[in-house]
């Protein structure tokens, strides 16, 4: 009789951290993105400090007053006003805009990386057949896992939070992309092709403009999972609101914990309506 | 004619799938498009392709779908590649060229019509026809200018800022074809562009493209499936199927004598009228020589061809009037021979290449057979009203 024990079992976890060790040797490497990324960081948050809470709150009023000029719009912008001052007043302004700032920088990259793989997959199948699976893996596996690497080779601090966030987001504006991309009606393309246009100017003029609200869907997407991360990446030491809910939880403070989420919420909801508000096209009649 | 032609294809073969090169020889020996597809799964497309099309003409390309007629178009601008055979546009071989001359030929030399218009949702009217200039690079004065000129030509004014979902199926194809011809390309292919429209929008734009192709003599290669229009519009037609070309010739050649049982099958139910001319319906008119017969010839002719009258003419075969049995009778009885005092002139006449659908009305309504004269008053022969509804049935008329 054969027992599971004389099985032996596959050193899978010895394989990563042997991974892990290897990849360790090149910190120069790592602290290059580190100061990269920090850099960005840096820039966000240095704006959201500069920027006093009533310009903060009429520049979100604004944005959304000109993306719905045409449409209904009150409730929205009551909301947008009302939430915004709730945070102050709670005393999260701060914890806000740091999340803002890991969330915004969280979406600029996997947008800088996700459009043009999105792009090349439309593009070329093989790619499609050999990232979808990878996407896949990046979505599924729990988000805790990717904070121990980040965190030996990136440290402590929002950079790995960052990171984290940016392996979790990227997939829906990839696969989206890719999505959009492919959606273009071929005689359209085909059209683009019988009067000579190169790829580039196929790219630009018509598959990206005809795939925009597409990608615009799938990067509303990624930014709300990245804010899905905030909490998980506080873990790290990412600063933000997720920060006050991980304290909250540690003190099994449910009041300070729930004050703390509910400010996520609403950001979570101006973030989307803003974000959502691209995905409608253009010219509307 | 030792021109050049502007078109020219030789051996022209698509075969989709694949074992391509195993499907190529079976071809080569003759098996049947259906046996191809048994023995090796792929699919012939096209299947040996030879016609060229002269400067100025608008070639029809005819068949049901699936014959192989848009992969056929398709082919010369290589949006699709041919598996074997030769292009050449003006002289030169497209098969040879990298993607940067490809791309110069398709800015410069052909422009494309769609069936479902293809226009950019994106762009306004002015942007759309403008589209092809803007891919060459000109810069956008002059680009709105073509495109504003090419919109005129179409007869589509004062739409340059709407997009095209805001415009009826048939000016958005306006739009197509002024994209085409902002282009100044010489030629222009246009893949079944009239087949989405409603039919008096087709007819409208059948008339706008003849029109437009009287002032600026494009090469027009015209891909549809619709006869009548192609009869209509065509100076030559090609009849295809199943990826073999069955005939070239043009409307009244494919009319009178289809080449294969396809083509007539084809043909059946065509509109016969309008294609047809009064040469290829007219029959043999039974005459008498003025200045070497009498009534008495006339009469003995008229009762061996068993008709009531007779056409008469001069030494030269050239129309001079025409004479009843009754009229001529009267006259042998009266014992005069003096042909002419009965004979009557004010006869129907009409030229050989009249189209029969524009005599319908007026040969329904007169007792007397048209008379078909060229322009040196030859009588070349008389419209029977038998025989024009022969011709529209389809039959062949006899001589």
């Amino acid at each position: 009789m054969i027992s599971a024990v004389q099985i032996p079992k596959i050193p899978l976890a010895d394989w990563i951290n042997a991974l892990v060790d290897w990849l360790s040797q090149f910190s120069g490497f790592f602290n290059s993105i580190t100061n990269f990324f920090q850099g960005i960081i840096n820039a966000f948050q240095w704006v959201f400090d500069i920027l006093p809470v009533g310009v903060l709150i009429i520049i979100v009023l604004a944005i959304t007053y000109w993306q719905k000029r045409h449409t209904k719009k009150w409730g929205l912008l009551t909301f947008e006003l009302l939430g915004l001052l709730l945070i102050w007043n709670l005393g999260f302004w701060h914890d806000m805009t740091e999340t803002l700032t890991l969330v915004l920088t969280s979406t600029l990259i996997a947008l800088v990386v996700g459009v043009p793989l999105g792009i090349w997959m439309a593009k070329k199948t093989l790619v499609q057949t050999i990232v979808n699976p990878i996407l896949d893996f990046m979505q599924t596996m729990p988000a805790f896992v990717y904070l121990i690497p980040a965190v030996a080779f990136f440290g402590i601090g929002m950079v790995p939070g960052v990171l984290a966030s940016v392996i979790f987001a990227t997939p829906p504006t990839v696969r989206m992309t890719n999505l959009g991309i492919r959606q273009v009606p071929a005689d359209l393309v085909e059209a683009a092709d019988a009067y000579g246009a190169s790829a580039w100017q196929k790219l630009i003029k018509v598959e990206l403009p005809l795939a925009r609200s597409t990608i615009m869907a799938g990067i509303n997407q990624s930014l709300m999972l990245a804010l899905s991360m905030v909490v998980i990446a506080s873990m790290i030491g990412a600063l933000g609101l997720g920060t006050q809910v991980y304290f909250a939880v540690g003190r099994n403070d449910a009041g300070a914990g729930f004050a703390a989420g509910l400010a996520v919420v609403i950001l979570a909801i101006i973030l989307d309506r803003i974000t959502q508000a691209l995905t409608q096209d253009r010219h509307q009649h | 004619m030792e021109k050049e032609a502007k078109v020219k294809v030789h051996n022209l073969t698509k075969i989709f799938g694949t074992h391509k090169s195993e499907a190529l020889k079976l071809l080569q020996q003759g098996v049947s498009k259906a046996d191809i597809l048994k023995r090796t799964g792929a699919t012939v497309g096209v299947n040996r392709a030879n016609f060229s099309v002269q400067a100025g003409e608008i070639f029809v390309i005819m068949g049901l779908s699936g014959s192989g007629k848009s992969t056929l178009v398709r082919m010369l601008n290589r949006l699709i590649n041919p598996t074997r055979g030769e292009v050449f546009i003006e002289g030169a071989d497209v098969m040879k060229l990298n993607k940067k001359q490809l791309r110069q030929v398709r800015q410069q030399k052909i422009s494309m019509v769609f069936q479902n218009f293809a226009l950019f949702p994106n762009m306004t009217v002015l942007q759309n026809a403008g589209y092809g200039l803007e891919v060459q690079g000109i810069d956008l004065q002059t680009r709105n200018q073509k495109a504003h000129e090419a919109l005129e030509l179409v007869h589509l004014h004062g739409y340059d800022d709407q997009y095209p979902d805001q415009l009826s199926g048939g000016m958005q194809q306006r739009v197509g074809l002024a994209r085409a011809l902002a282009n100044d390309s010489q030629i222009l292919l246009m893949d079944e562009a009239f087949s989405a429209l409603d039919p008096l929008n087709r007819r409208d734009m059948q008339d706008q493209l003849l029109e437009i192709q009287e002032k600026m003599h494009k090469t027009i290669i015209f891909i549809s499936h619709d006869l009548n229009e192609a009869l209509r519009i065509g100076d030559r037609i090609l009849i295809m199927h199943d990826g073999t070309i069955d005939q070239i010739g043009d409307p009244e050649t494919i009319l009178t004598n289809p080449a294969n049982d396809y083509v007539e099958r084809f043909i059946e139910d065509v509109d016969r009228t309008k294609a047809l001319t009064v040469k290829s319906v007219m029959t043999k008119a039974s005459t008498i020589n003025i200045k070497t017969s009498g009534p008495r010839v006339a009469l003995r002719q008229m009762r061996i061809n068993d008709i009531s009258s007779i056409y008469v003419v001069d030494d030269e075969h050239r129309f001079v009037g025409f004479v009843d049995s009754d009229d001529v009778a009267a006259l042998i009885h009266k014992k005069s021979k003096d042909l002419r005092s009965v004979m009557k002139t004010d006869v129907p006449i009409t030229g050989p290449d009249v189209l029969i659908n524009d005599l319908m009305d007026k040969i329904s309504k007169t007792p007397i057979p048209y008379a078909v004269l060229d322009d040196q008053h030859h009588l070349l022969g008389i419209i029977l009203r038998g025989s024009v509804l022969a011709a529209i049935a389809g039959e062949e008329v006899g001589q």
